[in-house]
């Protein structure tokens, strides 16, 4: 039909094209006086993004952007690491991890603490954004919602330590039995379940933060939902909260500690999870920090930008399913994947981003032992490749079995491009060195979560984020016990030693009964430690004072300030 | 007229009735569970949530629930986003995805009709080629593409200039609103101005035009009555599932451009299972899709003299 029509080709008619003009130019027009009435709208509207530089030495404010939006922030229920950053930022503990993650005082001012609890003195001077005191009461009651059934904390189970807190979490013990008592406003009394030599480290946790009950209650269900939903006690508080576009810090006037926060204001201008575009916002100066993946690094390094990194905690590793109905619950298969596999080439040759670390134990090198890092003092096993045993063992399993030729193992991992790397390349190692055939079976996070729990895979790409600086934090990961083994790992001697770290006070006995349970993991195969993540980011060096974690609010922005000439 | 714009309405009515309980069951059966996380909870802490937000009722029953609080404009909670509810998600980001949604379909609309008589007024020579060759670069390049290259073109042109030509990302003046918009518009753009053409093209050789000419009327009175009013009916018409297409569309142009617009919402549920967030954005878009047709059947008895709606 159009070629038809195509082969004529009349001489254009001048008139029309004017014709044509014309109502380009009212179209034109029309655009223009749309585009203005919208953007007066938007303006006048409550979601506009400020267009301020990554640093602002006339307001004293640093401009960042956040991963994500937080899904609210009651310190009972977040979970997420961008929740716990902004909540590290507006609320304080009773104690809190310093410059240096050591622990420091913070609502509490001294605290007597015993084998079976503690007695806690909190500052007077402590005050709510609102103006009125924080006191014991606000501990009390924040913990008591945490473990209230009907608010179904993910985190409960971190109060555990307290007395009766698993019961009452549970719905068979009456609140009031909570092991926790406010003596006075200022006076706040724990008693413990059983002694538990890192309970200190958990107060940090915003978990443990305090809520005011009469606000709390007067939002009516919506507390931590909205800026106005909410009161602080930390050294910032949360002035404009823009859902899905910014939200904005500034400094906290009636926070106890004022005089060492530094900046006026932290302005998170952007909700961003495209790391692309958060690149590019750091190389037109808007914001001052810009974490990187194996996709932009390549950008970073050519436009010379010093490129800086630091541990994040975390820990990754394939979880092996020990139920009994699995093949992978033989442990001369187990053995055989063990002896090929090798952490440092999947690091070094495979996933080779800066900053992440061969894994080799559970207990990242970061954490405390008795009197230095853990595992300066327990170096723990190694992983020796050796192929040819790993054969036998191989040969050993299918014996066992009674099969000439293993069904092919179910790896189930993320569909990310890091993920889809070290899938393809397990499945190459295995099917190369042992001959095993891999189904790799890629999942969204909620279909891979639902897998994990009720068991469908042979083997998944798994990882771990501390929750506190004590070995513990990993150390009961995989006790039968733990909801969140999801491989179903048992083994009697490893909740032992478990038990043992946790109820002994004697911190020599503790860490000899970690190093216990890295060896048993080791040996028994229970999990293969892939690699210690490194975070890799750009930032702006005028910004001076920030502390990136690996527990806890991280980046901490608290201490920050920004540096008048750009030396040093 | 109006018994025909209520028949429609009605019809309209029964479509979204129908769309929700579609989604509301296929949602249901959808693998994953919406209450799983990071950390395991304990089997008393999953009960009262699922108390807390009705699913621990048979799913007949939740069904009817839901329809009966939906009928009383009220979408629930959010799964995700604990303490807030649908309708304050919607209420917060639909008007910027409309706002984004508007520009790229006026974007899309003129250009599309523009361009279009441009090429057909122009046939075979070099405009036409020209906006032909970006036509089908602007269909087939998908909308991430353009929004990631014209986020980088942003970065550089500012970095040139030496300060904020048009900001990189954010939301809340014109500044932010043109590039998006435009990265939004361009595919439905290209396929409208091929549409256009195609059409200008069939009426050039239709009997009323060569009647016009030879009644001796003036060549820029035939190209714009007649050619250029007849020739926007076929764009028209599918200019209402543009418009639904756009606003739901922005989900990666969104993200990107750190848009806070309701298009993420609607994505993003999915893939965490946030039945409350599924459901409400889903009967929302449907209702509003129902609705930019009829508008636009309306729309089309205005232009087309031919069209009566009885």
């Amino acid at each position: 039909m159009a070629d038809a029509i195509q082969g004529t080709t009349a001489p254009v008619n001048v008139s029309s094209a004017w014709q044509l003009t014309k109502y380009g130019l009212i179209g034109l027009l029309f655009f223009i006086l749309l585009l203005a009435a919208l953007g007066w709208i938007t303006s006048n509207s409550a979601a506009s993004t400020r267009s301020s530089q990554a640093v602002d030495f006339a307001t004293n404010t640093v401009t960042l952007a956040l991963s994500t939006e937080p899904p609210q922030l009651d310190s009972t229920r977040a979970t997420d690491m961008v929740s716990g950053m902004l909540l590290g930022h507006t609320m304080e503990g009773l104690l809190r991890y310093g410059p240096n993650n050591e622990l420091i005082p913070g609502m509490a001012e001294s605290w007597d603490i015993h084998e079976n609890g503690g007695t806690f003195h909190l500052r007077q001077d402590a005050l709510w954004s609102n103006g009125s005191p924080v006191t014991a009461h606000d501990f009390v009651f924040a913990w008591k919602t945490a473990l209230d059934p009907d608010t179904g904390s993910q985190y409960a189970f971190i109060l555990f330590p307290i007395k009766n807190a698993r019961g009452i979490s549970e719905g068979e013990m009456d609140p009031e039995t909570l092991g926790t008592k406010a003596i006075d406003d200022f006076t706040l009394e724990v008693e413990l379940e059983q002694p538990t030599a890192y309970f200190l480290k958990l107060l940090a946790f915003p978990t443990y933060y305090p809520i005011n009950e009469s606000f709390y209650l007067s939002t009516d269900g919506g507390y931590g939902s909205e800026a106005e939903n909410l009161i602080y006690n930390g050294p910032f508080k949360i002035v404009k909260w823009v859902h899905d576009a910014s939200l904005r810090l500034e400094k906290n006037e009636v926070y106890w500690n004022r005089d060492a926060t530094k900046l006026d204001a932290i302005d998170y201008a952007y909700i961003l999870s495209d790391a692309n575009a958060t690149l590019n916002l750091f190389a037109t100066n808007k914001i001052a920090l810009a974490g990187l993946n194996s996709e932009n690094l390549e950008r970073a390094l050519k436009n010379r930008w010093r490129i800086k990194q630091h541990n994040d905690g975390s820990v990754f590793f394939l979880e092996i399913n020990h139920r009994p109905d699995r093949i992978t619950a033989n442990y001369n298969l187990r053995r055989a994947l063990q002896l090929v596999h090798n952490p440092s080439e999947l690091v070094y040759k495979v996933l080779k981003l800066p900053g992440n670390l061969p894994g080799e134990s559970i207990f990242p090198v970061w954490l405390n032992g008795v009197d230095g890092l853990f595992r300066d003092e327990y170096p723990g096993p190694k992983y020796i490749v050796n192929e040819e045993k790993a054969r036998e063992h191989l040969a050993m399993a299918l014996e066992e079995l009674g099969v000439d030729e293993l069904p092919p193992l179910v790896l189930l991992a993320g569909d990310n491009p890091v993920s889809n790397k070290q899938s393809e390349y397990y499945q190459r190692l295995w099917k190369e060195k042992l001959g095993i055939e891999v189904k790799i079976d890629k999942q969204i996070f909620k279909l891979r979560l639902e897998k994990m729990t009720t068991g469908e895979f042979d083997i998944v790409a798994a990882g771990w984020g501390p929750d506190y600086h004590d070995v513990m934090t990993f150390g009961d990961l995989f006790a039968s016990w733990n909801l969140n083994n999801r491989g179903r790992y048992a083994n009697e001697e490893v909740d032992r030693h478990v038990a043992i770290a946790q109820s002994s006070s004697d911190p020599v006995e503790r860490m000899e009964a970690m190093d216990r349970v890295q060896q048993l993991l080791h040996d028994d195969v229970a999990i293969l430690i892939q690699y210690e993540r490194g975070s890799v980011y750009v930032s702006d060096d005028r910004v001076k004072g920030v502390t990136r974690r690996a527990v806890g609010l991280d980046p901490d922005y608290t201490r920050a300030y920004i540096a008048r000439d750009s030396e040093g | 007229m109006i018994r025909y714009v209520l028949w429609r309405l009605l019809q309209g009515v029964i479509t979204v009735w129908f769309i929700a309980t579609v989604t509301f069951f296929v949602m249901h059966n959808l693998p994953g569970d919406p209450l799983a996380d990071d950390k395991a909870v304990s089997e008393k802490i999953r009960e009262n949530l699922e108390a807390k937000l009705g699913l621990d009722k048979p799913v007949v029953q939740q069904y009817f629930i839901y329809m009966r609080n939906m009928v009383g404009g009220d979408f629930g909670l959010s799964f995700v986003h604990e303490n807030r509810r649908v309708n304050e998600i919607i209420r917060d980001h639909f008007p910027v995805s409309a706002i984004l949604g508007i520009l790229a379909i006026v974007i899309a609309g003129f250009g599309g009709i523009l361009w279009g008589a441009l090429t057909a007024l122009y046939r075979n020579r070099w405009p036409d080629i020209a906006i032909i060759l970006l036509v089908i670069l602007g269909i087939s390049v998908p909308s991430f593409v353009f929004a990631t290259v014209g986020q980088l073109a942003l970065v550089t042109i500012n970095n040139l200039a030496g300060f904020e030509v048009l900001p990189v990302a954010g939301w809340g003046t014109v500044a932010h609103m043109l590039i998006p918009a435009l990265v939004l518009g361009l595919g439905t753009m290209a396929f409208l101005t091929r549409l256009m053409r195609t059409s200008m093209l069939e009426i050039v050789s239709s009997d009323f035009v060569r009647t016009a000419k030879a009644k001796g009327v003036p060549m820029a009175q035939i190209f714009s009555r007649h050619q250029l009013r007849n020739a926007v009916l076929p764009v028209v018409t599918v200019l209402g599932p543009s418009i639904a297409g756009i606003t739901t569309g922005g989900f990666v142009v969104e993200n990107v451009f750190g848009i806070p617009g309701l298009g993420r919402y609607f994505v993003l549920a999915v893939q965490q299972n946030d039945y409350g967030v599924i459901m409400g954005t889903t009967v929302f878009y449907g209702a509003f899709l129902v609705l930019m047709v009829i508008l636009v059947d309306i729309l089309y008895a205005v232009i087309d003299p031919r069209v009566r709606l009885e």
